[in-house]
């Protein structure tokens, strides 16, 4: 099992360097050139040529590439092309409030979604049921920009309830940090539950036609803790999976509501940077995306693994 | 004394999809009282007032106590099952949850109707793992269902049943997916176990040779009715319905040369039409021609054309592994397979279209081979378009024809597997590998998984197949009877060693391998009290006890068999003899020796006083 594990982790990391050369390669192919951006259409041949010798512009793309490895790997994400301003602080307080917004939608969202699935399994073609599959099937039809509107449009227009745009700051009071978060937070837990509520009844069911789901039934077993205790326990490899795939959506793909709502997170300085032709800022977001995602998918192969007797307890 | 159980005019119905409903049960009666094992077949599930979906009861009375169970709420219904009644299925490694441990599973049932604590239930499962017989009783409740072997799983599956004293059992083909010398470890354990426990117990079953080892009294049914009911003795000695008789001829005789019918020579060729020389196979990384885990070693096997060779062993012996050598599903380690004199590729793969069409693999279980989203038609029909080039209208012709072959209705083809039933299935499974037009079938234990009167009727057509087509056949099963009645040749595979191989009737005649006579002395008999009487013989008390160890060095057979020499047996590859031409033994003790032993049944050889180790069977290292 601990073989699997580190094997696991390696995998991990030998994607994380490949996403790194693909993140690097792609960036450096983006059209625009950084000297002429920041020193502006005035610039003299010279002092671009300057420019490019100081930043290690006009080294060969491989070298660059090492040098940008080197120090990412030291902590390093450089500066911004834009500004000047190091990258690191740039990135902090954006990444804090993606992370900040990712968390108490995980937080909602998994038990919630887990829940709510566990709760069409144990009453499947009851109007519980029925309803909950109706209702996900259509939010996950409905692309995500399109309830963030429309909610914008309910709430924030109409109702006058909620700020149009989400914005928290440090001085902010819990409930104004709730109300700032509210609806970038209400349309990102009802796209990614959709789809977790749905795995976790389809997981649940599949297992419920199980021989030993009927020798449950057989020793009198009530139907929920069949549910709970019989079933569950052989769903949770197909069920983490589809959460990290789902979480690792919340830190990545919220590009979208993030804009809809200006929030200030790492997305929206993504795409700030993709804007201003900012490389190296666009670099190390990128990098942030891939990492979590990595990281997230590792996690959940890791607990698949371990909730499997079999692999867990060998022979 | 007031029946603990009765049935009254029981009727179990289904619907088809058009509505309308077919009775498979038509009103059966019968009664069980205290203590008493009752055999019969195909109703336990009504005895749980529990119904498969689809199925439903449309009259009749099920009564526990004297009270109908099937007209109790479904909380009083709850509050009965695993705690009055209590039920054993047929496949212990289906039936336990591989996400818990096995004590909580066992102990389960007890504590949650609230008859024992956890505590107490502990206590109780413990005791029943030692009145089982289960190796490590104190710390087996800790271990996970795929940490112990099958049989043990089977017997653990009577303990989960047991735990909270039921007062009657529902044991629905227990034996029947298990291998001989399993099957009986476990008969002996239910047994005693039933016997002092008290519980009366309805056992289910198709073989009547295991009936008359447990039962008191037997019902048999057919077609949903009863035919015939008596005590155990009147049944057996003097059975007066057809179907009981049918039933019983279909008991599979005790192998013995002569039994079954070879075949003729009309198809001979010069060339074998499979040969596998000097094969080594198994799993994990191939270092210098061994693998990382070796399953068969040093395996020569001829097939001539329009022959049969029966491939027997106790699962994990490397029967199934044989045949995946053979399709080039698994590339030897070392080692060659021909087909028709000449050389194949190890790997499928490299093989071309024409050898993959002449080799054909029929699964054991139809269930799974068979997609269930795909026609009958579809099924047959797609191996006929990608061998043959068959299309279209011809198709249709053609798929008729196979199906007429297998005997099934040509109305068949608009079906999908899940509307047949399991030897209807089976026989669409063989249908699918003759589409192809194969020269060579590899039958892995196709009819391991089917009554007794199903499966006599597969072979009867296997054997229609191989006279009609010329087909060759490489029958892997079990079940030595079976192989008997049906193979040219027999090849006895012990922990991945042929230790006998040669004609069939030279194989189940003496002189015997030691591990062959074992396998014959195995297969239950149509007679009360054979059980207890094949319990004093040697080959029992010595094979029974022990689990296969796979070993380097000596004979494989070695811990198991009552006549090894210690000192030879143990330490030295055992020579191969030939005693009659083209059928050899591998074993240390010389013919002489063995026709010997023969004469005298009693004698002990190897000395078996000295306790088994925990009677152990789980550490196959397989």
């Amino acid at each position: 099992m601990q073989r699997m594990v580190i094997q696991r982790i390696l995998i991990g990391l030998v994607t994380l360097w490949v996403v790194s050369v693909l993140v690097f390669v792609m960036t450096s192919l983006l059209p625009g050139d950084v000297a002429q951006i920041v020193l502006g259409q005035s610039a003299t041949p010279e002092s671009l040529a300057a420019y490019r010798a100081e930043r290690g512009l006009d080294q060969p793309l491989i070298f660059q590439y090492f040098g940008w490895l080197g120090n990412m790997l030291t902590g390093d994400l450089g500066t911004s092309k834009a500004g000047g301003a190091s990258i690191s602080s740039l990135i902090s307080g954006r990444l804090g409030n993606t992370m900040y917004l990712a968390a108490v939608v995980a937080i909602i969202s998994v038990p919630l979604s887990v829940g709510l699935g566990l709760l069409a399994a144990m009453y499947p073609g009851t109007w519980i049921d029925k309803s909950l599959t109706f209702g996900t099937l259509a939010l996950i039809s409905v692309p995500e920009f399109f309830i963030a509107t429309f909610m914008v449009l309910i709430f924030a227009v109409n109702l006058g309830w909620l700020p149009a745009i989400a914005r928290v700051a440090e001085e902010d009071t819990f409930w104004e940090m709730a109300r700032g978060i509210a609806m970038p937070l209400l349309v990102l837990v009802i796209v990614v539950a959709a789809q977790m509520i749905r795995m976790t009844r389809a997981g649940i069911l599949n297992v419920m036609n199980a021989p030993y789901i009927e020798m449950a039934i057989l020793k009198g077993v009530r139907r929920n803790r069949i549910i709970l205790r019989h079933a569950f326990f052989n769903t949770i490899g197909p069920i983490v999976n589809v959460i990290a795939l789902n979480l690792a959506y919340l830190v990545s793909g919220v590009v979208i509501v993030e804009t809809i709502f200006a929030y200030p997170g790492l997305a929206k300085l993504m795409i700030d940077g993709v804007q201003t032709r900012d490389l190296p800022l666009v670099q190390a977001t990128a990098m942030i995306f891939c990492g979590t995602y990595v990281i997230l998918i590792i996690l959940a192969d890791v607990a698949a693994i371990l909730a499997n007797p079999r692999l867990r307890n060998p022979k | 004394m007031a029946e603990l159980f009765e049935i009254d005019n029981l009727q179990i119905a289904f619907r088809k999809e058009d509505g309308t409903p077919v009775q498979i049960v038509k009103g059966v009666s019968f009664n069980v009282k205290a203590g008493q094992v009752v055999a019969l077949s195909t109703i336990s599930m009504a005895t749980m007032a529990y119904c498969r979906p689809g199925l439903h009861f449309p009259g009749g009375e099920v009564r526990l106590h004297g009270k109908d169970v099937l007209a109790m709420e479904p909380q009083d219904q709850r509050a009965i099952r695993g705690n009055k009644v209590a039920y054993l299925a047929q496949s212990a490694a289906a039936t336990f949850n591989p996400a818990i441990t096995i004590g909580e599973q066992v102990t389960e049932a007890a504590v949650l109707h609230g008859t024992l604590s956890q505590e107490e239930a502990n206590i109780r499962a413990v005791e029943l793992y030692r009145a089982l017989e289960l190796p490590d009783p104190d710390r087996l409740g800790h271990r996970y269902p795929h940490q112990v072997s099958g049989g043990q799983l089977q017997r653990l599956m009577a303990a989960m049943a047991l735990v909270s004293k039921p007062d009657l059992l529902v044991l629905d083909e227990p034996t029947t997916a298990l291998d001989v010398t399993t099957q009986i470890e476990v008969l002996k354990a239910f047994k005693k176990v039933i016997q002092e426990e008290g519980s009366a117990a309805i056992y289910v079953t198709h073989d009547l040779a295991v009936v008359a080892q447990v039962a008191d009294h037997i019902v048999v049914l057919y077609s949903g009715e009863v035919q015939e009911q008596g005590p155990v003795e009147q049944i057996i000695n003097n059975p007066k319905h057809p179907y009981t008789k049918r039933l019983m001829a279909a008991v599979k005789p005790t192998p013995t040369a002569g039994m079954g019918d070879t075949a003729d020579q009309k198809h001979d060729r010069d060339v074998p039409n499979i040969e596998v020389k000097d094969m080594t196979a198994g799993y994990g990384g191939i270092v210098n021609g061994k693998p990382a885990i070796t399953v068969l070693r040093d395996i020569n096997v001829k097939i001539k054309n329009s022959h049969v060779v029966g491939v027997i062993g106790e699962s994990g012996c490397g029967k199934s592994t044989l045949a995946r050598v053979m399709a080039g599903l698994l590339p030897a380690a070392k080692g060659e397979v021909f087909l028709d004199g000449k050389k194949l590729e190890a790997d499928l793969k490299h093989r071309s279209q024409e050898e993959l069409q002449k080799i054909q693999f029929v699964y054991q279980m139809a269930d799974t081979a068979l997609n269930p989203r795909q026609l009958i038609g579809d099924i047959l029909g797609r191996p006929l378009e990608f061998y043959r080039g068959i299309k279209g209208k011809e198709r249709r012709e053609e798929v008729a024809k196979l199906l007429r072959l297998v005997e099934l209705p040509v109305e068949f083809e608009s079906r999908f597997p899940s509307e047949l039933s399991g030897g209807q299935k089976q026989r669409v499974n063989m249908a699918r590998a003759l589409a192809a037009n194969p020269e060579i079938m590899l039958c892995d234990e196709v009819t391991s998984a089917l009554d007794s009167i199903v499966s006599s009727n597969v072979i009867k057509l296997l054997k229609k197949l191989r006279d009609q087509t010329g087909v060759s056949f490489v029958f892997i099963s079990h079940d030595l009877s079976t192989v008997g009645s049906f193979a040219d040749e027999i090849v006895v595979l012990y922990a991945g060693r042929v230790v006998e191989q040669g004609p069939v009737d030279e194989v189940l005649a003496p002189p015997y391998h030691p591990y062959t006579r074992l396998l014959i002395s195995s297969v239950p008999e149509l007679r009360v009290g054979w059980l207890e009487d094949t319990m004093q013989k040697r080959e029992m008390a010595a094979g029974i006890a022990r689990g296969v160890e796979i070993t380097d060095t000596g004979c494989p057979f070695y811990n198991r068999c009552p006549i090894a020499i210690d000192g030879t047996c143990d330490k030295e590859i055992a020579p191969t003899r030939e005693p009659t031409p083209e059928h050899y033994i591998s074993c240390h003790r010389t013919m002489e020796e063995i026709n010997e032993i023969e004469q005298n049944p009693q004698q002990i050889l190897h000395g078996f006083e000295k306790a088994a180790p925990d009677g152990d069977k789980a550490a196959k290292p397989v």
